[in-house]
């Protein structure tokens, strides 16, 4: 499978073979249940449904409810999501994905929603410099200038502003897998990933950096 | 935090954690890896300072090498540190004892602990 879908545990540290201090994220990775499997003729595409996070019956709606009991599932999930089977690779309805999916795998990517920040100004949002706070200083934590003169006339599209920080879709790329452990279902990755403690992540193999290099 | 991490993390600390005081003098076994070999470097000096707590707990040694102040910072949950011996315990009245790093040779002294 391409990717499972998660919960962000939490970071802790931990020794690697040579005695180096790792800092780790820990994720759970599943269980995630194939909801539905498509294929290219049925669907014109093929991908893989995977449901995440059960829940009652009697707090989703209908057509919910019957797309999961379709596939066989004892609890309905609320979370679905669409991930790419490897090749050869087969699944059927029904089955059930841990983080057994990792094994053997050295980089992931991890998807999440960042932690929102609120209307922030541009210091702490775009990294300007801001003016002197001392000596007198009149423009604090403000922008400084925004353009240039009647020549263009306008702002520049894009210009960094304040305004709403966080809370939004961060994919982080190439993070290395320190410990898949299927007994606890987590896997443990280096570093750190978007979002808080207990949020929901999507963790893929990396599509860009495959393997350490020999 | 979550059981699992809590878990994890526990698995990654050392069961028997070196017994020392802040101010002992105390010999620190390193092990240092040389390709594939592995031997025992001794590092030798005054516990200045404990930090942390847990897994990030670490331990301050500072000792006069060649007229020059050094000091090493060791996880005390590291699975290099062999062993800490302890030479000598002294008298101290603070956990930190950063002041030793202004006072050069007789006044970098400690009193020994009596009893």
């Amino acid at each position: 499978m391409e990717g499972l879908i998660g919960k962000k545990l939490g970071m802790t540290q931990v020794w690697d073979k040579d005695g180096v201090r790792v800092t780790v994220t820990v994720i759970e990775v599943g269980p995630c249940p194939v909801v539905q499997v498509k294929t290219d003729e049925k669907d014109g595409y093929s991908a893989v449904q995977l449901g995440w996070r059960t829940q009652k019956a009697s707090r989703m709606s209908k057509a919910e409810v019957g797309h999961c009991s379709k596939a066989g599932l004892e609890a309905p999930v609320s979370i679905l999501r669409e991930f790419k089977a490897d090749a050869g690779e087969e699944v059927k309805p029904g089955d059930v994905l841990t983080a057994s999916v990792f094994e053997g795998v050295d980089f992931v990517d991890v998807i999440g929603v960042s932690k929102g920040r609120g209307f922030q100004g541009v210091m702490k949002r775009w990294n300007f410099a801001g003016g002197p706070m001392t000596h007198g200083g009149h423009v604090k934590r403000r922008p400084g200038s925004i353009g240039m003169r009647q020549d263009p006339g306008s702002v520049e599209k894009g210009h960094p502003m304040p305004g709403h920080m966080g809370s939004r879709r961060v994919t982080k790329q190439n993070l290395a897998v320190v410990q898949v452990r299927p007994e606890l279902n987590v896997i443990l990755v280096k570093g750190a990933v978007p979002g808080a403690n207990g949020s929901m992540v999507v963790v893929r193999k990396a599509l860009k950096k495959k393997a350490v290099k020999a | 935090m979550s059981n699992v991490v809590d878990q994890i993390t526990a698995e990654n600390l050392k069961s028997d954690i070196p017994q020392f005081e802040i101010g002992d003098s105390v010999k620190v076994s390193i092990k240092i890896k040389e390709g594939d070999k592995e031997r025992i470097q001794v590092y030798a000096g005054t516990v200045i300072a404990r930090d942390g707590a847990g897994a990030n707990e670490t331990f301050t040694v500072r000792r006069i090498s060649f007229g020059v102040g050094v000091e090493k910072v060791f996880p005390v949950n590291s699975p290099y540190i062999e062993k800490v011996e302890v030479e000598r315990s002294s008298h101290v009245r603070r956990a930190k004892l950063y002041y030793l790093r202004d006072l050069r040779g007789k006044k970098a002294r400690l009193r020994e602990r009596q009893g």
